[in-house]
């Protein structure tokens, strides 16, 4: 490895958020992974609640108290949002990572097509689908109940 | 902005001396706008008018050496490929390169990059060492066969992809876009027998499976070679591989010579030479 002795220049979590014009395509990809830590997130909250059951019937019913109220509900309800999205996003990506969708390789001819062209009504089917989902959810949420 | 109310221009230039800075700056120099004026024809006149000491890389002023790769107005480009019109303002903000260090000014350091395309073995490997040394004729290849990997063989290494990319600008140990997208360059083309060796380093952490199609890499590539699709084809090839349904192809053989062909009947023979 050739060892660089110039300024480091690397962007870093800028380099997902921002630090140009970018498409799409990018903007889900940081929202994938931007929904993937806020699941995990609620994964790791959910083992700590349901642990303290093994701990006897009182610490169940005062950790299951703290998880009450507006604000959870709120927070419960912005991780079936995350959740929406991400599962289906994960299931262009698996599509997509294998192969499929992106198009057979072309002569590249001004102006060029690229796969983003290619994959790209799936990506809008995909929020199409994550916002039926949504929607559906949030009658369920807030409506219906 | 329009070349007819173009008169002046103002490139805001991000600017480093390792000698005397300890971190980058922006300086801003008005220049008198050209016809047809290129970023690069910009950056020439900035060198001549007002800062001689600025510092870039380019060499063929055609979009073809892939030197002059930098931060054109958030978009990672070719300066000597981009006119200043097409960016509609009489503002032009260049920076080098982001994810690579900077030597000095607008000149990145692209040492890690062909180290990470070094380490993937971009070139046709095969065991007939005697034929590549001493050829007795071509490596057989069909029309479609060349089509499998020519889109990715337009590559000029500029690094624009790299900059673009958002796993590589979080992530060192990723090989990033250009050589991922050449290793399957080579692991596409039938003459090459090198996909095993090749994989060794595609499977860990410096492969494509960082990768999860933010598409940058396409979209600022200058050539339209597409990086994005080469690596996803890669996965396809390797998960193929995983499940022992890859199909193994010996390396193309070499094509017989014309004179050991049978001629067809009723065509003519040519002309003698006549030097």
């Amino acid at each position: 490895m050739i060892e660089s002795k110039g300024h480091p220049n690397r962007l870093g979590i800028w380099g997902w958020l921002g630090g140009g014009r970018w498409g799409v395509e990018r903007y889900l990809y940081t929202l994938h992974r931007l929904t993937g830590l806020g699941l995990l997130t609620y994964f790791l909250l959910h083992i700590l609640v349901t642990s303290s059951r093994a701990l006897g019937k009182a610490p169940w019913e005062q950790a299951m108290n703290a998880v009450t109220g507006p604000l959870f509900k709120l927070g419960e309800y912005l991780v079936f949002v995350a959740f929406a999205f991400h599962a289906v996003n994960g299931i262009r990506l698996g599509i997509i990572e294998l192969g499929f969708g992106v198009g057979p390789p072309i002569e590249p001819v001004y102006p060029y097509r690229t796969s983003l062209d290619v994959q790209r009504p799936l990506a809008v089917g995909v929020l199409l689908l994550a916002a039926i989902i949504v929607v559906m959810g949030t009658l369920n949420f807030w409506v219906l109940e | 902005m329009s070349e007819k109310t173009l008169t002046e221009v103002t490139y805001r230039i991000r600017r480093f001396d390792p000698d005397g800075d300890t971190a980058p700056h922006w300086e801003e120099y008005g220049i008198p706008y050209s016809a047809g004026m290129t970023v690069l024809d910009g950056l020439w006149k900035v060198k001549e008018m007002r800062a001689p000491d600025l510092a870039w890389r380019s060499s063929c002023r055609m979009g073809v050496c892939g030197s002059c790769g930098m931060l054109v107005n958030g978009k990672a480009r070719l300066a000597c490929n981009t006119q200043v019109t097409e960016l509609g303002g009489d503002t032009v903000v260049v920076a080098p390169l982001p994810n690579f260090d900077i030597v000095r000014d607008l000149v990145p350091e692209l040492a890690p990059m062909f180290d990470s395309h070094r380490a993937l073995m971009p070139h046709v490997i095969r065991e007939d060492v005697q034929e590549q040394e001493h050829p007795t004729g071509e490596f057989w290849q069909s029309a479609h066969e060349l089509e499998q990997y020519l889109q990715f063989s337009y590559c000029i290494k500029c690094g624009c992809c790299m900059a673009a990319c958002p796993t590589f600008a979080t992530d060192a140990l990723y090989s990033g876009p250009m050589p991922l997208g050449q290793a399957h360059r080579y692991n596409s083309d039938t003459r090459d027998g090198g996909f095993s060796a090749r994989k060794r380093v595609l499977a860990g952490e410096a492969g494509p499976w960082r990768c999860h199609f933010a598409g940058e890499c396409s979209r600022v590539c200058p050539k339209g070679v597409d990086p994005a699709k080469a690596i996803q084809l890669m996965k396809r090839e390797l998960v193929l591989d995983y499940l022992r349904l890859h199909k193994q192809h010996r390396p193309a053989t070499v094509a017989k010579k014309a004179t050991e062909t049978k001629r067809r009947e009723g065509i003519p023979e040519p002309p003698a030479p006549t030097v």
